[in-house]
């Protein structure tokens, strides 16, 4: 009974230096948040009011079929970034760690795009997609006169165009991540399983995957909280276009909060994003924390 | 060291008296293309000609990027001097909230109530009887600007209505050219289509739809026409693939698109390229079938600002702005109309002087930042966008969700 009041005591130099950083996640975080998700009910215009509405900005939203675009555009590159991501980059590591030459020199070069912000990749990939500066022009240049490729002006293959930046930018870094998994890998694990005759393949399909479960987890949050957030990819690359094409969720927030002069519906909005923002993060808490406790 | 101080004190006996006089404003705008930014100078050159300085706040990107900055700017307590905004509704929640200085001493005191024409520019900057915004220049979006060359060129007359440009348009596709340029942000749609709505639609319609927001004419067979006649243009503009509304002019100066729906501050741009009206470029106000034009445009709003010398600064860019001489000046850069019918624009070009012919004439009409708010226009916009740019939404559709939207705003 002595050692639990002394409890909140011990340590108490850590714990006034952490206070700091509690209060600011308490005011501006988590502060903000609710005074966001208040005011979505609410019929603020460009300045804050508390004029409750009930759940209107809610209905509006959800029949708003640029939202409903927006949601569904993200859905689509949600799906694929992720999957290709993680695969794209778990091959990459793989090769990687088969002691080949100059392994620096290729692991700063694949890592390099996720040193440029979302803004210069939008405008790079811009260009390069671009009819009549990037690759259809290389190749039209070239003597083919007939090839088309510009997926930027066209509705139905927007979306792949803003996955192919987003896939070059995030590849590297996810390749990253995944290499220290497999070097994290105990050496006598791949002894073993050569004594056993199981072949590379399986060994990494196997055995290695498994073992990486953390380092896939933690890379399957980054990489969907980024997801969920991208806005500044789009706005380089498309701004939402053609038409509204390549809209996402954020970009709706920003427009109806500022351009719209509509705070209620943009924080609306953007309770929307928190939402799925918890989907992704709650099962992987729970993952991380609560399996530990029972295994 | 002796040396230095005597410097120093050299320096503040110099600047000191100056700084008396002069105060320095900081006026934010969008103004960042060729022709817009040799008008926004003729402004600073006048202000700073005046005695005090002109500290250039240029916001690159349009106004939907540059508002949501001016905006957070106010309401977070770091105002600048000055600043554009159109006037109408865009800065209304603002003034209602006692962030704008009240301009009603200056306007009283240059008679602005008598000298402003059209009335209406200054209603638009009225609210509760108080004036907070000084007009700088008339723009109207319902002009078509067409390159000449691309229809000599074929061999054909230029067109003088919107029909005619829509029946010669399959010959100049087939010459590899773009019948129609348009860029790819919202507005811009919006845009064409408000004027395809006065031309083709014509001034009741318009007026029913917006003035007196009458539901049935905007659901009525009339309004579906209009759309079908959108419905026309957006297969013209289906090769055009720029961003900004500067680029799809440069389609037309540099006669790769035959024509161009925009607003009179696409003539800057023919200006700067040296390119002339009537020869080179056509411009048809209304779209060659009603030559009515809206009288948007922009102003300059002055935040509240604590400090006497500054307001006194403000109110004093106030007065100049609306001066005959500033509006000359810089009315002829932007190519858009001055704020007061006494002024003498004998140096105007063709396109310009059509448009003030229109203007002596009333045939005028409110514009949209005027009757319908930020959140309503921006929704028109979404619609827009996605019915010039996907092909496949029909008319009819688009019909009932435009009438949702306007719906939303009564």
């Amino acid at each position: 009974m002595a050692d639990r009041k002394a409890l909140p005591f011990r340590n108490l130099n850590a714990k006034i230096a952490a206070i700091p950083m509690v209060a600011t996640t308490l005011v501006v975080f988590l502060g903000g948040t609710l005074w966001t998700v208040l005011y979505s009910f609410t019929s603020s215009k460009l300045l804050p009011k508390l004029d409750f509405v009930g759940f209107d900005q809610y209905e509006r939203l959800w029949s708003s079929s640029r939202w409903l675009t927006s949601i569904q555009n993200l859905m689509i590159y949600g799906v694929l970034a992720l999957v290709f991501t993680i695969a794209v980059g778990f091959l990459l590591a793989v090769l990687m760690d088969q002691k080949i030459r100059f392994e620096d020199t290729f692991r700063t070069i694949m890592l390099y795009p996720f040193a440029l912000s979302f803004i210069v990749t939008g405008l790079v990939w811009q260009w390069i997609l671009n009819p009549e500066l990037g690759i259809q022009h290389i190749v039209r240049s070239m003597g083919w006169e007939s090839f088309a490729f510009d997926p930027l002006n066209n509705p139905d293959v927007v979306l792949y165009g803003l996955l192919i930046a987003g896939l070059w930018q995030g590849t590297g870094f996810v390749m990253c991540l995944m290499l220290a998994g497999l070097r994290g890998i105990d050496e006598d694990i791949w002894k073993a399983a050569r004594v056993d005759g199981i072949p590379r393949w399986k060994t990494y399909l196997f055995v290695v995957i498994p073992m990486m479960r953390p380092v896939f987890i933690t890379t399957l949050v980054i990489v969907a909280s980024g997801i969920i957030k991208l806005y500044d990819l789009v706005v380089a690359q498309t701004s939402g276009g053609p038409g509204t094409a390549s809209q996402v969720p954020a970009m709706y927030v920003y427009a109806y909060m500022f351009q719209a002069q509509n705070l209620g519906q943009g924080f609306a909005a953007s309770t929307m994003m928190l939402l799925s923002v918890l989907i992704v993060l709650i099962p992987w808490a729970y993952l991380e924390f609560g399996g530990k406790k029972h295994g | 060291m002796k040396l230095t101080k005597l410097a120093a004190a050299l320096c503040a006996t110099v600047a000191l008296p100056l700084a008396a006089h002069a105060t320095e404003l900081e006026v934010t705008h969008w103004w960042t293309s060729g022709g817009e930014a040799a008008a926004v100078a003729e402004l600073a050159k006048a202000f700073n000609a005046s005695g005090d300085v002109w500290v250039d706040g240029a916001i690159a990107g349009g106004g939907d990027t540059a508002r949501p900055v001016m905006i957070s700017r106010i309401t977070g307590g770091d105002p600048m001097g000055a600043t554009q905004f159109n006037h109408g509704q865009q800065a209304l929640e603002l003034v209602e909230a006692g962030l704008m200085l009240d301009l009603t001493d200056v306007a009283e005191a240059n008679n602005w109530k008598e000298i402003v024409y059209p009335p209406s520019l200054l209603d638009a900057c009225t609210v509760d009887g108080k004036i907070y915004c000084a007009p700088v220049n008339i723009h109207s979006p319902e002009w078509l600007w067409l390159s000449n060359k691309v229809y000599e060129d074929l061999g054909l007359p230029v067109p003088t209505t919107w029909t005619e440009f829509v029946a010669s348009a399959p010959q100049v596709e087939a010459a590899g050219k773009i019948p129609l340029a348009l860029g790819n942000q919202n507005w811009q749609s919006n845009l064409a289509f408000g004027a395809i709505t006065i031309g083709v639609g014509g001034l009741d319609l318009w007026k029913q739809v917006n003035v007196d927001k009458n539901m049935d004419a905007a659901a009525g067979p009339e309004m579906l026409a209009v759309f079908q006649a959108a419905a026309d243009a957006r297969k013209l503009a289906a090769k055009s693939t720029v961003q900004d509304w500067n680029q799809a002019t440069n389609l037309v100066i540099t006669d790769q698109a035959a024509g161009q729906i925009m607003g009179d501050w696409a003539q800057g741009e023919f200006q700067v390229a040296g390119e002339v009206a009537g020869k080179d470029y056509t411009c048809l106000p209304g779209l060659g079938l009603n030559e009515y034009i809206s009288t948007g445009g922009d102003a300059f709003y002055f935040p509240k600002n604590s400090d006497p010398e500054i307001e006194a600064a403000q109110k004093r860019l106030a007065a100049l702005l609306v001066s005959p001489e500033v509006q000359v000046a810089f009315n002829l850069k932007k190519g858009s109309l001055p704020i007061r019918g006494d002024v003498d624009l004998a140096a105007a070009n063709d396109c310009m002087k059509k448009g003030l012919e229109i203007l002596a004439g009333g045939n005028i009409v409110p514009a949209g930042d005027m009757i319908w708010s930020p959140d309503v226009q921006t929704q028109l916009g979404d619609l827009q966008a996605e019915f010039w740019k996907g092909q496949e939404m029909t008319p009819e559709e688009a019909q009932a969700r435009y009438v949702e939207i306007l719906k939303s705003g009564l």
